[in-house]
């Protein structure tokens, strides 16, 4: 399974990139493999005040809905217009165009390395 | 049968373009045999099955004494005194047992062969074609919900032509141990007619996009066929009396409570099954309940959410409706079933 290693991650299956300013933050490919074909993504109004674990917005698919848990607290600077438009990025990019949101970091976030992660969604099978 | 072999948006755009091929191995197949084998399904079913010729294939239903669906079925005569019924896999058992006691009085007898036997569908339209190099046989005369014995590698199979996806296509009911090589032949023969694999995902969007109901969705134990819009299926006509009989001719007599009806929304928000529809007021609120959504899904044809829902029969096609979902009231409009209808 694709588990880049300079990111971090969530146990909602989510990525956060905080080596860059404002940090990125995006599904995972395990994610988006249990999805299926994004139909449709919901994304918060960019200028959010967040916290960590709040939902900020939904990834629906074929089959089913996933509602986005937000892996950091900040706000929320951008949104990725072209996954809006074009939700089958997700898929096909998770990691790099099919990024969700760039947050201003309150605090540098407590999250799983990609070792930790990688064992995780093994279990998660 | 897997969700999905891959993206299922491109296994529906290869059934609708080309050909799908599915395992529906899962689906109970029930036998019923014997000299009184037409007679006894007369009583069992709500359709006249005894008038199905040798060779054809009939959507029916079993209804309990109260007019309610325990399942929809396919019964194919294969024979003056032989019929197989290809039914929901959560309701074989209910179907066995409700198809043996109904039998009882009868020289006709019910086995489940569900174990010994398996199902690979391909359907599409590139379907015939694939079928034909697979059984060697030309396959114009076979027409829709007919079936015929043919020969497929060598070993025999039931071919008909039945789908639920809203395309032309064939169902190979073939012995459990000739499965995994009926698949086998027919990806060598579909493909150079682009047969790809294709999973549940995509046979719920086919079949929502065909208009299809779904047991557990559309139908059930609490729904009539006239309910669900599916009073067809019921002959009053046939002769003796038949499980249900009673409580669907009042059913019939004093009128339906609940239509179903097609709905594509204005949003990009999928209406999914059990949210509530509402009469939607000038200024876009959500006012009085008037039903629910049975099946909703994104329809990869029409780039749109479309859904099927159970509303109140007196509800009109030019009502402004709505569907709450999960806290936004999205505007939907009502639209004839099916949404999908293959060019022929």
């Amino acid at each position: 399974m694709n588990v880049p290693e300079h990111l971090k991650y969530s146990p909602n299956h989510e990525w956060v990139n905080d080596s860059v300013q404002p940090a990125e933050v995006g599904i995972t490919a395990f994610a988006a493999e249990a999805l299926g074909d994004v139909i449709y993504v919901e994304l918060p109004e960019p200028g959010s005040q967040l916290t960590a674990g709040d939902v900020c917005g939904e990834v629906e698919s074929t089959k089913s809905v996933a509602e986005l848990y937000l892996p950091v607290s900040g706000e929320v600077v951008a949104v990725n217009e072209a996954v809006i438009a074009d939700p089958g990025l997700i898929g096909a990019d998770p990691y790099g165009k099919g990024w969700l949101l760039r947050v201003r970091l309150a605090q540098v976030p407590s999250l799983m390395s990609p070792d930790e992660y990688r064992a995780f969604s093994d279990e998660s099978r | 049968m897997p969700l999905r072999y891959g993206s299922e948006l491109a296994e529906h755009r290869a059934v609708r373009e080309q050909a799908g091929l599915f395992d529906l191995s899962h689906m109970g197949q029930i036998e019923v045999t014997g000299p009184e084998a037409p007679t006894a399904l007369d009583y069992a079913l709500v359709g006249h099955l005894s008038a199905v010729p040798i060779g054809g294939a009939r959507y029916t239903m079993l209804c309990d004494a109260a007019g309610g669906v325990l399942d929809d079925l396919v019964a194919y005569r294969l024979a003056s005194h032989r019929y197989l019924l290809v039914v929901n896999a959560i309701n074989t058992r209910v179907v066995y047992e409700a198809i043996r006691t109904r039998c009882a009085d009868y020289a006709a007898w019910a086995a489940d062969r569900t174990n010994e036997r398996a199902i690979i569908a391909v359907q599409g339209p590139s379907a015939a074609p694939i079928v034909e190099a697979l059984t060697g046989t030309g396959l114009t005369r076979l027409r829709y919900y007919t079936a015929a014995l043919l020969d497929i590698d060598g070993r025999p199979a039931v071919v008909a032509r039945t789908g639920y996806t809203g395309e032309d296509g064939f169902e190979l009911l073939v012995h459990a141990e000739d499965a995994v090589r009926t698949w086998d032949a027919a990806l060598v023969a579909g493909r150079r007619h682009g047969l790809t694999p294709t999973g549940l995902a995509c046979r719920d969007t086919l079949r929502i996009e065909a208009g299809m109901p779904l047991y557990g969705a559309e139908i059930g134990r609490d729904v009539t066929p006239f309910d669900a819009g599916l009073g067809r299926v019921v002959s009053f006509v046939k002769p003796g009396d038949f499980v249900g009989r009673a409580a669907l001719a009042e059913a019939h007599k004093s009128g339906v409570t609940r239509r179903l009806v097609g709905l594509v929304a204005s949003g990009q928000r999928i209406p999914r099954a059990g949210q509530q529809v509402v009469t939607l007021t000038d200024d876009g609120h959500g006012a009085d309940p008037v039903g629910l959504i049975t099946s909703g899904a994104p329809s990869p044809t029409f780039k749109r959410p479309i859904a099927m829902a159970s509303i109140r029969a007196g509800t009109g096609d030019s009502i402004r409706l709505a569907v709450q979902v999960r806290g936004t009231t999205e505007p939907v409009e009502i639209v004839p079933l099916p949404f999908y209808r293959r060019p022929r």
